[in-house]
């Protein structure tokens, strides 16, 4: 049967299977990353919180790491068995980890056991995105008519973005809904409330298994089996033959590892950069980051189908170009626009509010100081100390731990959001094409393994080691906050070169075989 | 364009090597300065992954030397 020749309404209900459970298993993903600062309080010792938030940004990496593993494990499956059953597989895996992530105790039940299991459960939904997504694109793109493909795929595409939004929009929600006093709300938060967004996944992978239960098997898949076409060797095939590994070879260099470093550049290290960097307060990072993700959505639908007409090389390889010039200049912007610098101080409106409190059940006592300093601009700074004072009258072991947030108010915050918005607007143009791309460039019998290798290598590794190894980089070059954009800006850039120079500008018809 | 694609698979030839060897350098610098566990794991972690990239990039750089890509643009 011809790829186009499906009703309009069974389309749909193709994209709507593949889509909700591939948004679903992106958000169980990212409410990992998502809650790095936490989930490092409570499965690392509490002695170096810094080691710890890199250590657990590290099992966020260790996920991505093993997400080609994943994309070559399940992409031979369903090139063997088929896509269907392979991405219910997946789904199920994803949201299994996912859930049991919300029950391990912390480092202070369990002791080293903690970390471990979080780290062998971070795997396993590395393993299972790994095989998610080259199969919900590929499945879309088999039923998709030739000159609509980057429309319909597109779906696909905006889901990776919309998981990271629901993410969000859950963390917070939770974090303000544990109690009426939003400090407390907060302290439960950091304290069991996290859990919740982990757990609740498994109602949605519940949902989303039932849907995808009742769906057909991909039309040319089918064919092929009919035919008695099917790959014996879909690993061989893919990767042991140069006609097929030079495309492989071409997908990852052209094109995913750019995108890859687009995307997390443009999402993940912009929030990590606001929050640790920039040090805007929690909630209002998150929700600038919301607002930018909102606004900018939209593009991946508008940049596939565009797509579908002009061709998918030149908006891909333009979103790199315009991340490569903008980058240091929006991010140094980030920096600037909440600094202190050039602002008068409102020192009449200085507040200093102190807490005592008693540490569990001893008579020792945490003391926390809140300097609330005021801006021209509407700019809070807000300098938290805490120290511990000893019942005992012995002399604290450690320096008091101080903490600094910023909130930043009208003109400032929308500023703020428009910067984001067009990283995110860059995320749109390299990704929204790029399904169609990439299952234009193999040929059925091999197309799920050969599309998700290369992708979750150049999404995984290039992309997913982004935001740790432009901390890294901060870290070693430590004269220059803006120093980590050269990993992303480095890795674009060949890509660019790569893609402009190799890549052809032209769709295929998915039948192809050779 | 043929003969772009082929001097600058020399460029993507000698790149793979030269990436290895700047994270090698530099994973061996931080680990001198601070040989925690945990520094030499990420450094084992970082080198290990990119490894067969670089093999990768190197593989491709040959491909285009050899002139499997050649025409291509024009499809």
């Amino acid at each position: 049967m011809p790829s186009n020749s499906f009703p309009a309404s069974d389309i749909r209900k193709i994209i709507v299977a593949s889509s909700v459970g591939t948004l679903i298993e992106w958000y169980d993903f990212y409410i990992y990353g998502s809650l790095a600062t936490v989930i490092a309080s409570q499965f690392y010792p509490h002695s170096n919180p810094g080691a710890a938030l890199l250590s657990t940004l590290a099992t966020f990496a260790a996920g991505f790491v093993v997400r080609p593993f994943g994309a070559l494990v399940f992409g031979r499956l369903g090139d063997l068995i088929g896509r269907k059953y392979t991405f219910l597989l997946t789904l199920i895996i994803m949201g299994g980890s996912t859930f049991a992530i919300g029950l391990i105790p912390g480092y202070a039940q369990i002791g080293f056991a903690a970390p471990l299991l979080v780290l062998l459960l971070r795997l396993l939904q590395g393993l299972a995105l790994g095989g998610e997504y080259g199969g919900a694109a590929t499945y879309v793109a088999e039923h998709a008519p030739d000159h609509r493909r980057g429309l319909y795929t597109s779906w696909i595409q905006a889901t990776a973005t919309v998981g990271l939004f629901v993410s969000l929009g859950v963390i917070l929600l939770v974090r303000h809904g544990l109690d009426p006093d939003p400090a407390r709300s907060v302290e439960k938060f950091n304290s069991w409330g996290w859990r919740i967004p982990f757990l609740i996944s498994i109602v949605l992978v519940a949902i989303s298994v039932y849907i995808r239960l009742k769906m057909k098997e991909s039309p040319l898949f089918q064919r092929l089996k009919s035919e008695g076409k099917l790959s014996v060797n879909p690993l061989t095939e893919s990767f042991g033959r140069k006609t097929n590994l030079k495309i492989v070879l071409l997908a990852l260099f052209g094109a995913t590892m750019g995108q890859g470093v687009v995307f997390y550049a443009g999402q993940f290290y912009a929030q990590s950069f606001l929050e640790t960097v920039c040090k805007i307060d929690f909630d209002q990072s998150k929700t600038m980051l919301l607002l930018a993700i909102l606004f900018a959505t939209p593009f991946f639908v508008l940049f596939g189908s565009w797509s579908d007409r002009v061709g998918r090389k030149w908006i891909m390889l333009g979103g790199m170009l315009l991340a490569i010039v903008t980058y240091p200049y929006l991010f140094r912007q980030l920096l600037t626009i909440p600094g202190t610098e050039s602002r008068t101080e409102l020192v009449a409106q200085k507040e200093i509010l102190s807490t005592v409190s008693f540490i569990g059940k001893t008579k020792d006592v945490l003391h926390t100081s809140n300097t609330i300093s005021h801006y021209d601009g509407g700019l809070i700074v807000t300098e938290t100390s805490k120290d511990t004072v000893y019942a005992s009258g012995k002399a604290p072991t450690t320096k008091p731990v101080t903490t600094m947030s910023r909130t930043v108010s009208g003109a400032d915050y929308w500023k703020m959001v428009g910067i984001l918005f067009l990283m995110v607007f860059y995320v749109t143009m390299v990704y929204g094409p790029i399904a169609a791309f990439l299952v234009e460039l193999f040929p059925t019998r091999i197309r799920y393994t050969s599309m998700s290798l290369p992708y979750h290598i150049g999404n995984g590794i290039f992309g997913g080691m982004t935001p740790f190894i432009a901390t890294l980089l901060t870290t070693i070059y430590t004269g220059d906050k803006l120093v980590g954009l050269w990993y992303p800006i480095g890795v674009a850039a060949v890509c660019l070169v790569i893609g402009a120079v190799y890549i052809p500008n032209r769709s295929q018809n998915l039948e192809f075989e050779n | 364009m043929n003969i772009l694609k082929r001097i600058l698979g020399i460029v993507w030839i000698a790149l793979g090597p030269l990436v290895l060897f700047y994270l090698v350098r530099t994973g061996a610098a931080e680990i001198a300065k601070n040989p925690a566990t945990n520094t030499k794991i990420q450094w084992g972690v970082f080198i290990a992954v990119f490894i067969p990239i670089a093999v990768g990039l190197v593989l491709f750089g040959y491909y285009a030397v050899k002139g499997e890509y050649d025409g291509a643009e024009k499809a």
